[in-house]
């Protein structure tokens, strides 16, 4: 019984981690229709800017500069910041797939320098040795990972009131109507480049800010952490759940999370021994599977997004609109 | 009344080796409701573009109420003053009407990302003053049924009528028409009509693309005339309607040539 319990635990901390990275995708895919391919960049940045920032120095080892932990979690979500500004600023004048392509290539770009830059990074060791706050005063069992979940789900829960709050504010609207058509709103008065880049960062910090919890979580993190797929698990969350729906964005995280982990449970208990090296490959075309049957016959996702009439001062009336795609 | 809204001089724009506009030079007068013909590919399309900021001159140069614009994007002419509309018509498809409407107003404290979470009390004042304003536009357009629609699911003929709200949102000085009447049933191109001349008499200057001829003679004074991207005919209506060379062009010919 126990036994399960931990397990929930453990499971709903990492999907409501992931959740906050797809609120952050949301924010500039579902809002502003920003192609977003290199998600795992910034959710990189933010596990690797906290555990340099905040973790215990290492032998022929840059970093480890042992900040008091909100520093540190603060410095990895400016780094992820900092980053989608300089990329940005280059690629944010792409469109559609063809921002998708420079993203991902970024992202992959990324993983290529944690893994050689080994002074700063690790290498491919990583970064080891992240001393989690409070671990002396609640240990490493499961009073430390319930503890470490309320947290993670009160954060959750701020950046998903930070977000609705934005989303029915003018900003939203404005965000809205960029993806909508551009060249509309230039020509009443909106500067489409600056918005973009605005949500693109706002969007980044937000994973930025997951994957240093997720650092943390581990106390540890690898350029296996920053590989594609997790950009392609974050983006199976949101198709599923319905980009332009928080709600919905984080139903998904916690769908396909746990879809999952029950498919990488049940293939390596029931697969055949001489398939068993292949389960991994084969969860990689499920995800893929998932994601082109949502975007073929659903892609509005299960929890579409909902037009919002805009009526301040009075409790907001949603109408949910037909034939949105 | 006859100072110049509008200067255009020696304006040309090329792509590649094609000029689609070239060497144009006029004024628009403001208070006037100024029609713009000429052929399919004569260049009013894009010495449209070329007034409202979404192309570059390749040469001369645009000024709007004697402020040089020519290398300012369509944004800040927008907020000099100058609001457009679209041929084809381009509402924000996934949002109410309403919201369409709303947008448009510059200088929203809740526009920015900070003012958005923090200044809760200021963007509800401010927000009540831009839908109580929006709705009257609305009310004037005969939008008000449709204001809680889909931008995307209205007619076109209200897709255009919704296109000239969100322009009047920005109260601008002078405004660009594309193609008002075009595809659009005779009772709303009414409408649309009389409440144009409402706006005139209240002061705002148009220039129009028109292709229905009937439209240009009836309601737009004085007349400008592109073929080959230059200027062949400028004058009063009256003029216009003696000018053999139009004539001879649109006139006596199928309008639609």
């Amino acid at each position: 019984m126990i036994g399960v319990i931990s397990y929930l635990v453990f499971f709903t901390t990492v999907a409501a981690i992931l959740g906050i990275a797809v609120l952050g995708l949301n924010l500039q895919w579902g809002n502003t229709g920003l192609f977003n391919g290199g998600v795992v960049a910034s959710f990189g940045a933010g596990a690797y800017g906290t555990l340099i920032l905040g973790g215990a120095p290492q032998e022929s080892q840059l970093g480890g500069f042992e900040l008091f932990y909100p520093l540190a979690l603060l410095g990895g979500m400016a780094a992820a910041g900092i980053l989608a500004w300089a990329v940005g600023r280059l690629t944010l004048r792409l469109r559609h797939d063809y921002l998708a392509i420079a993203t991902f290539g970024v992202a992959v770009a990324f993983e290529n320098v944690m893994r050689n830059a080994t002074t700063i990074t690790g290498g491919a060791q990583g970064i080891r040795g992240f001393e989690r706050p409070f671990r002396q005063m609640l240990g490493d069992g499961f009073t430390y990972n319930l503890v470490f979940l309320i947290a993670v789900l009160v954060i959750l829960c701020a950046v998903y009131i930070f977000l609705e709050r934005l989303t029915v504010s003018p900003f939203g609207r404005l965000l809205r109507a960029i993806r909508e058509d551009e060249t509309a709103a230039r020509s009443l008065g909106k500067s489409p480049d600056r918005v973009r880049l605005i949500s693109f960062v706002t969007g980044s910090v937000i994973i930025g800010l997951a994957g240093g919890l997720y650092g943390t979580f581990y106390a540890f993190v690898s350029p296996q952490d920053v590989l594609p797929i997790l950009t392609f698990q974050i983006w199976a969350m949101l198709i599923v759940g319905g980009a332009g729906n928080a709600k919905g964005a984080l139903a998904g995280a916690f769908l396909i999370w746990g879809a999952w982990t029950f498919s990488g449970w049940a293939l390596s208990r029931f697969a055949p021994v001489e398939a068993q090296l292949y389960t991994g490959s084969i969860q990689f075309v499920l995800i893929g599977m998932v994601i082109v049957g949502m975007l073929l016959w659903r892609p509005q996702g299960l929890f579409p997004e909902r037009l919002i009439v805009s009526q301040p001062g009075r409790s907001r009336e949603k109408t949910q609109a037909e034939g949105f795609t | 009344m006859d100072d110049a809204i509008l200067k255009l001089s020696g304006v040309s724009r090329s792509f590649g080796d094609f000029t689609a506009v070239d060497d144009v030079t006029l004024e628009i007068r403001a208070g006037s409701i100024t029609g713009l013909i000429g052929p399919n590919g004569a260049g009013k399309s894009t010495l449209f573009n070329v007034i409202a900021g979404e192309l570059a001159p390749s040469s001369g140069s645009v000024s709007l109420s004697g402020t040089d614009v020519s290398r300012l994007p369509p944004d800040q002419r927008f907020a000099l003053g100058l609001g457009r509309t679209f041929q084809i018509p381009r509402p924000f498809a996934r949002m109410s009407v309403l919201e369409n409407v709303m947008l448009a107003p510059l200088q929203q404290t809740g526009e920015t990302l900070l003012g958005a979470v923090f200044s809760k009390a200021r963007i509800r004042e401010q927000e009540e003053a831009i839908r109580s304003r929006a709705l009257e536009v609305l009310d004037f357009l005969t939008l008000r049924p449709v204001s809680d629609q889909p931008a995307g699911k209205i007619s076109g003929g209200q897709m255009k009528l919704l296109e000239l709200a969100r322009v009047l949102m920005g109260d601008p000085r002078l405004i660009l028409l594309d193609e008002p009447a075009a595809g659009v049933n005779p009772a709303l191109t009414e409408v649309l009509i009389e409440k144009i001349e409402e706006l005139n008499r209240g002061g705002k200057t148009f220039l129009i693309i028109e292709h229905d001829m009937d439209f240009v003679m009836r309601h737009c004074d004085p007349v400008i005339a592109l073929a080959e991207g230059k200027v062949v005919f400028q004058g009063t209506s009256a003029e216009a309607q003696s000018n053999p060379v139009l004539l001879d062009a649109y006139l006596g010919a199928p309008v639609d040539a």
